[in-house]
């Protein structure tokens, strides 16, 4: 199997996997950052969204092969204290039921802010939709969001 | 205060504290991820903790441990059980952390999460947990001050000499109250003296949620462990027979490929038409274990018909029409009162089978070994799981442990325990400990879905717009929606209602709010269409019918308490402005009693660019005492959008024995645009104990939807999902 160098929340990791292995299961099975979630597999729910590069993408559609060399963050390395102004805003609002999605929705949410400090309504659904939530806590992620823009 | 009866002994106290020297504080890192953020900033970490029952720890700082008894599924009972017994105990809330009990029979009782019941059924006993061990404390206090406990007073985790300067903390006294008997009579508090219930406390496990931390079953590693993945027949209606074994055995990363057979003698809570015979591939990783399933070729055999979504259709009608009632219900003459009515209106209702689609797909861990099971993931019936492991496994249940992880949803799914039936088969055939996954795939397409329903309603009202006569008949694949009990009956003078089961070889189960989601928004679409045929205001005609239950009651019983079900009627009609009209704004009213709680709803919509859009949602909500406020909220707005969503767009269609939509690019879940933009929660305020919450707030949002719907399009929507009538665009990722 080949090997990889990946440098995720500014640390590098090696790994040896197939080629072909969805980056979300290299950072589940073989660097223990379960904090990425598997929904779907097919790039529908979000909840493994993660940023490369800043930008917030589907882990679970991104093979290893193309990520290397790139900045990887995970919901681990968001902030170094749970402290990301989205994170506190998520606290402040109490937005999780199940709690299963919701890295995911902070990962599309901390994205969204980083290149829309103030998004209008319209703007975070347009963000957002590719985030399932199926305890149905949208309209706190929306409150939390806004929150958020003006931490 | 009240003094009660405890239901705990001795005996009971000392078994729950022998589990807690070594199976309750389970051995391995990874289940700290069961206690709760740590209070250090407020409360120092003890050097010592100290037992006092099987619910609470005092460590000799001040900082208490309480056990959170019942699974967590999103309902947020590990926050609010622990607060009922923070409040008898009469702690800060502050100095509190939370852990998960791990299944124990001989102590807990129902543990389990289901039928909105886990604090309507526990209430008694955590008030009872947490006075027991204020009463402990006291008592450990008098002996060491050599005083009557009626000079001391507890508050706030200090106590007090009522006539004397002395004080000592929990934390001081705890280790005393080691040794005191368990009292046979507690003091509780009079719902007055509440500091802590009613008001707003966060989620326990927030900030390892918002930080990514291991909490949920997927999530679980154990050093050894092997992960496997099952595949089931493509069908229901057939079975394995066998595959190319060698071939998948000889695959990258695949250590073992056979097959497993999971059948049990009278198993609890799995349906019997399941799949038992399954391929089990075991191996390192996720990925590789995908890519072997994909390699699979299996041969199947068809042992019963292979349905498609036009036979279900057939075959509701089939049993409304021929079928057997099961149970039927009739006050009065029906048929001789629609036949002198002055208007008579029919309806039928349909809906189809649906997925739970849990975030968190299927999964368990396993550890069997000769003379022992380990069992730790998510699931919503630990007990069930335990006996059917039992019988599995021919081990007697004291050597099978059950440990609790968050789980990633549950809505019902998780109450069916056969994949950690499948997990604990696939240990024993390799000997090794194994965390069984399944795909998004395996998850929707081997579920125990909600039963699709058909029900006819039949109203007749006499020449002054009085409704006289009202009927239903209900049939289910396989299970009727019908509850007979229920409004209206007991307000009319002519009723029936009648149960009708259906046959299917697709496996079903209990989906949030079972049975009532459906009835609900049937009956209450039909009744606003009865309300518009009679000229009146449909809150106004629901208030008519429930004070006719109310003084004058038809029947021997009904299941509801009409005042109550009036109560949230007319709350939501204050808060909504009910009445008021706003252009472009198109409303909608429904109220439903369900797990003994009483929910009503009004629905504001509107139409952008050719589709619904809900704009504001009001609830009133009759759940007796609310323990924690704005987590109560949460649950009653998850409701109302997992209402709206699923009546809008979800349905599983089958064509031969197979389901259509087996992931998200097909089957469509509510998405953030189409959430309402905003949810309004009110709770009637009274002292009855907790009932219900979890699902009550869902099945009214059916019918207030269908009826604003009605309202915006003119249409009355009969057959869900909703989109399908009116034609909303499908979103996907």
């Amino acid at each position: 199997m080949p090997t990889y160098n990946l440098t995720i929340n500014s640390q590098t990791h090696t790994v040896e996997v197939d080629a072909d292995t969805p980056l979300l299961w290299v950072l589940r099975d073989h660097i223990n950052l379960v904090g990425t979630k598997y929904g779907c597999g097919i790039g529908q729910c979000g909840s493994c969204t993660v940023h490369v590069e800043g930008n917030a993408v589907r882990s679970c559609m991104l093979q290893v092969s193309q990520v290397v060399g790139m900045n990887i963050t995970t919901i681990e390395g968001l902030s170094v204290e749970g402290d990301h102004p989205v994170q506190k805003a998520w606290l402040e609002h109490d937005v999780p039921q199940c709690g299963y999605c919701q890295s995911g929705q902070i990962m599309t949410a901390a994205a969204l802010l980083r290149n829309n400090p103030s998004p209008t309504d319209r703007e975070i659904d347009a963000a957002m939709n590719g985030n399932i939530c199926r305890c149905g806590t949208y309209v706190r992620i929306k409150e939390a969001i806004k929150t958020a823009s003006k931490l | 205060m009240t003094k009660v009866k405890t239901q705990f002994n001795r005996r009971s106290f000392i078994k729950i504290s022998a589990a807690a020297g070594g199976g309750m504080l389970i051995g391995f890192s990874w289940l700290t991820g069961c206690i709760t953020d740590s209070k250090t900033e407020t409360v120092e970490v003890p050097n010592e903790w100290f037992e006092i029952n099987g619910y609470i720890k005092i460590g000799d700082t001040g900082m208490i441990t309480i056990y959170s008894p019942n699974p967590e599924i999103g309902q947020n009972v590990k926050t609010s059980m622990p607060m009922i017994v923070a409040e008898e105990l009469d702690v800060n809330w502050e100095h509190v952390i939370v852990e998960q009990a791990p299944l124990n029979t001989g102590f807990y009782q129902n543990q389990f999460a289901g039928g909105s019941l886990s604090i309507r059924l526990s209430w008694d006993a955590l008030r009872m947990a947490g006075a027991t061990g204020r009463r402990m404390l006291l008592e450990a206090t008098a002996k060491e001050w050599n005083v009557p406990v009626s000079d001391l007073t507890a508050v706030q985790g200090v106590i007090k000499e009522k006539n004397g300067k002395r004080t000592i903390t929990y934390g001081e006294i705890a280790s005393k109250a080691v040794g005191i008997e368990i009292p046979e009579e507690v003091e509780l508090k009079d719902l007055k003296d509440f500091k802590l219930i009613g008001t707003s406390k966060k989620n326990v496990d927030g900030k390892k949620i918002i930080t990514g931390k291991p909490l949920f079953g997927l999530d679980f590693n154990r050093e050894g462990m092997q992960l496997a993945m099952i595949q089931h027949p493509p069908a229901f209606g057939m079975k394995l027979k066998d595959f190319n074994e060698e071939e998948i055995k000889g695959m990258d990363g695949v250590t073992d490929a056979f097959i497993i057979d999971t059948t049990i003698e009278s198993p609890d809570w799995s349906d019997e038409k399941g799949f038992l015979q399954l391929i089990a591939i075991v191996g390192d990783s996720t990925w590789q274990l995908m890519k072997a399933k994909k390699a699979i070729k299996a041969n199947w055999e068809m042992v019963s018909e292979l349905e498609n979504s036009r036979m279900h259709v057939q075959k509701l009608e089939e049993a409304m029409e021929t079928g057997e009632v099961q149970e039927k219900r009739v006050d009065g003459n029906p048929e001789d009162a629609f036949n002198k009515a002055a208007k008579v209106i029919e309806r039928t209702y349909t809906s189809p089978f649906l997925p739970h689609n849990t975030m968190e797909p299927m999964n368990f861990f396993a550890h069997v070994t000769e003379n022992s099971a380990e069992l730790i993931g998510p699931t919503q019936t630990p007990e069930a799981l335990e006996k059917s492991v039992s019988k599995l496994l021919n081990m007697p249940i004291e050597n099978i442990t059950v440990n609790m992880t968050r789980m990633g949803g549950g809505f019902g799914r998780r109450l069916y325990v056969h994949f950690g039936v499948e997990a604990a088969a696939i240990s024993k055939r390799i000997g090794k400990p194994v965390k069984l996954i399944y795909t998004r795939e395996d998850d929707m397409s081997q579920g125990t879905y909600r039963p699709a329903y058909q029900a006819k309603y039949k109203a007749g009202l006499d020449k002054n717009n009085n409704l006289i006569a009202f009927t239903v008949k209900g049939a289910g694949l396989p299970e009727s929606p019908i509850f007979p009990d229920r409004f209206p009956a007991g307000a009319v003078d002519h009723y029936s209602a009648e149960r009708v089961d259906g046959k299917t070889n697709i496996t079903t189960g209990a989906w949030r709010a079972p049975r009532s989601h459906f009835t609900a928004g049937a009956e209450q679409s039909f009744l606003d269409e009865v309300a518009e045929l009679a000229g009146k205001d449909p809150i106004d005609f629901r208030l008519e019918l429930f004070d006719r239950a109310t003084k004058n009651p038809v029947g021997e019983k009904h299941e509801y308490e009409a005042e109550r079900y009036a109560g949230v009627l007319k709350l939501v009609k204050e808060k909504s402005n009910w009445g008021e009209s706003k252009p472009g704004i198109y409303r909608g009213v429904s109220a439903y009693f369900c797990h003994s709680s009483y929910v009503a709803e009004v629905i504001d919509i509107s139409i952008e660019n050719g589709q619904p859009k809900v704009k504001k949602v009001w609830c009133a909500v009759d759940c007796g005492i609310v323990v924690n406020h704005d987590a109560a909220i949460n649950m009653v707005q998850g409701g109302v959008i997992d209402g709206i969503g699923h009546a809008m767009y979800s349905e599983l269609t089958f064509e031969n024995g197979t389901p259509n939509e087996t992931n998200f690019d097909r089957y469509q879940l509510m998405r953030h645009s189409q959430a309402p933009e905003e949810i309004e929660v009110f709770f009637v305020k009274n002292d009855i104990a907790p009932t219900g919450l979890g699902e009550p707030g869902l099945p009214p949002a059916i019918g207030a939807l269908a009826n604003a719907l009605y309202k915006a399009t003119g249409q009355r929507l009969t057959e869900l999902p909703f989109g399908n009538q009116i034609r909303v665009k499908k979103l996907v990722g």
